[in-house]
């Protein structure tokens, strides 16, 4: 356990040490959002009824601060040491390929956490925040971080080079972040975007993870825990077997 | 042999059409400090790295200390420490941090009492709370070397360790090596200093194209690969065949299998009518026997 602890120790380090720039600055970028956002739409939208627009807003940057930056820490971290060389620091050891794996996905959930708090508490002067139901909140947080972070571990081993990681960080993980209802409910979209946002998983961690504030969500939270828990499995387990066939790590 | 440290039988590895490893078969002594030579791309580092679990085999074992780094690869590696040959360091940690952190990898809390014994011998004390990037390439390749020992391996592998190192941190590196090795530690080497390895190694293997085509001890490579060399530079050059190695610049280069023919071919190039202006006497080197080897 204790390569596993130090491994996990080192990656909350890692992103500790340079925190103005992995917690603060997306903070700083969500608030921005938050004040440019609710400013223009305050007036105009009301999606849950009395709930307003910037008290809807604040849950969705939330999540999608915690899904960004999960995903952010695992696979920086690991196309970092790669790139540098020092992974064989971690390769060289008696550490088992599920405790990498489990250092690496905890640690982008800790990075996760840090920075919805971080964002969760500048958001309180602008809107009335109170977690009705806290272990919606926190299973909804941990999932999508989880899987952010095993999905951060699988882009960080298969890209070779950072204009690679950033590829996949634009034009998926991203667009997918972006098009989940963190602005608006999906039930203002037409028919056809509708069906499209039902089959981006980001959605149902946004919308499950919404619930937890307001009681309210575009579907039953039963059924977003029930896509979220699906999709965790399947990237966990895809990550685990590149890990165990030492995929990109050990020729 | 006392008992084995490394064992390795029938290792290959394929890259495509490239036979990294071709069937090597190898075993060093506990307590050896045994030397891995050849020319680039002949399976060195191929071969450390499947030793430490970075490269997988395609066929054959390998085992440290009796441990399979495959099948019992936590044993393996807790009994192997690697200084890899690329000068790499983590930008993020201070020399004791990354120190801290490697032990605990290892399975150790509370290593800092080794970890300031391997600092003071490595002349690293005054160095233990800087960055890592601050340090020069000497130092960061001292703190590689102490990354491998935190966990008191009995085995020690060292790629290529003095490649653009400096001769007083060369020198200060071999004798802490030296000092492990009398403590006990099996050490394999890889270099291309030849000169060191004829000094440190008391047992060599050579690869070549993933193959190892020399395994001996030291001595007896020197004896059955080298000869000696007599140089004898003359007042005026002469006519007469004796059978020199080469000629150049008035010196004339033979070779001796013994010191006693010296005799017998200074006799011969005096009734020849030369005369001996300057002398030299070469001893074997590892040298010769790796490019003997290299190119039988």
């Amino acid at each position: 356990m204790t390569g596993f602890s130090t491994l996990l120790y080192k990656e909350v380090l890692r992103f500790w040490k340079v925190s103005f720039q992995t917690v603060g600055a997306p903070v700083l970028t969500s608030v921005l959002y938050l004040m440019i956002f609710s400013h223009v739409l305050e007036e105009h939208v009301e999606v849950f009824a009395g709930v307003s627009y910037t008290s809807f807003l604040v849950p969705g940057l939330i999540m999608m601060s915690v899904l960004q930056n999960a995903f952010a820490n695992s696979s920086s971290s690991l196309i970092q040491s790669k790139i540098t060389g020092n992974l064989v620091f971690v390769l060289l050891p008696p550490i088992s390929y599920r405790e990498f794996y489990a250092a690496y996905v905890l640690a982008s959930v800790m990075r996760g956490a840090f920075v919805g708090l971080g964002v969760g508490v500048a958001a309180l002067p602008f809107a009335d925040l109170v977690p009705r139901s806290p272990l919606w909140i926190a299973a909804f947080a941990l999932m999508g971080g989880a899987m952010l972070g095993s999905l951060g571990v699988v882009a960080g081993i298969w890209a070779e080079k950072f204009d690679q990681l950033a590829g996949f960080q634009n034009f998926l993980i991203m667009p997918l972040t972006m098009l989940s209802g963190v602005f608006y409910s999906i039930h203002s979209l037409p028919a056809f975007w509708q069906a499209v946002s039902h089959v981006n998983p980001f959605f149902y961690m946004i919308d499950g993870f919404r619930y937890g504030f307001f009681g309210q969500s575009d579907v039953s939270p039963w059924a977003s825990l029930g896509v979220v828990v699906v999709c965790l499995v399947l990237v966990a387990g895809l990550t685990l077997n590149m890990l165990s066939r030492g995929y990109k790590l050990r020729s | 042999m006392t008992e084995a440290a490394i064992e390795v039988s029938g290792a290959c590895k394929h890259y495509g059409a490239v036979r990294a490893l071709d069937g090597v078969d190898l075993a060093v002594g506990a307590g050896e400090f045994f030397g891995l030579l050849g020319p680039n791309g002949a399976g060195k580092t191929t071969l450390i790295s499947a030793l430490a679990g970075l490269v997988r085999i395609d066929s054959g074992n390998i085992r440290v200390m009796g441990h399979d780094v495959v099948a019992d690869y936590r044993d393996a590696r807790r009994q192997l420490g690697v200084v890899p040959q690329e000068l790499v360091f983590d930008p993020f940690f201070t020399v004791r941090e990354a120190l801290r952190i490697q032990s605990g990898y290892f399975g150790i809390r509370r290593n800092d009492d080794w970890i300031d014994e391997i600092l003071g011998h490595l002349d690293l004390t005054a160095k233990a709370d800087a960055n890592m990037r601050s340090l020069s390439g000497g130092m960061k390749r001292r703190v590689l070397v102490a990354q491998a020992l935190v966990h008191r391996p009995p085995v020690i592998v060292l790629d290529e360790p003095t490649a653009g190192v400096d001769v007083e941190l060369r020198q200060g590196l071999w004798q802490f090596v030296r000092r492990l090795n009398r403590d006990g530690h099996t050490i394999v080497l890889t270099t291309h200093y030849l000169e060191e390895a004829e000094t440190l190694c008391t047992r060599i293997a050579m690869l070549k194209s993933g193959r190892v085509v020399a395994l001996d001890t030291t001595e007896n490579l020197l004896a059955r690969f080298a000869t000696h060399t007599l140089r004898v530079r003359l007042a005026s050059p002469l006519d007469a065949e004796l059978g020199a190695l080469r000629q150049e610049r008035g010196w004339l280069e033979f070779a001796l299998e013994r010191y006693d023919e010296v005799e017998t071919m200074l006799r011969r190039v005096r009734e020849a009518g030369g005369e001996i202006v300057e002398m030299q006497l070469g001893e074997p080197d590892l040298e010769k026997v790796f490019v003997g080897v290299m190119h039988s």
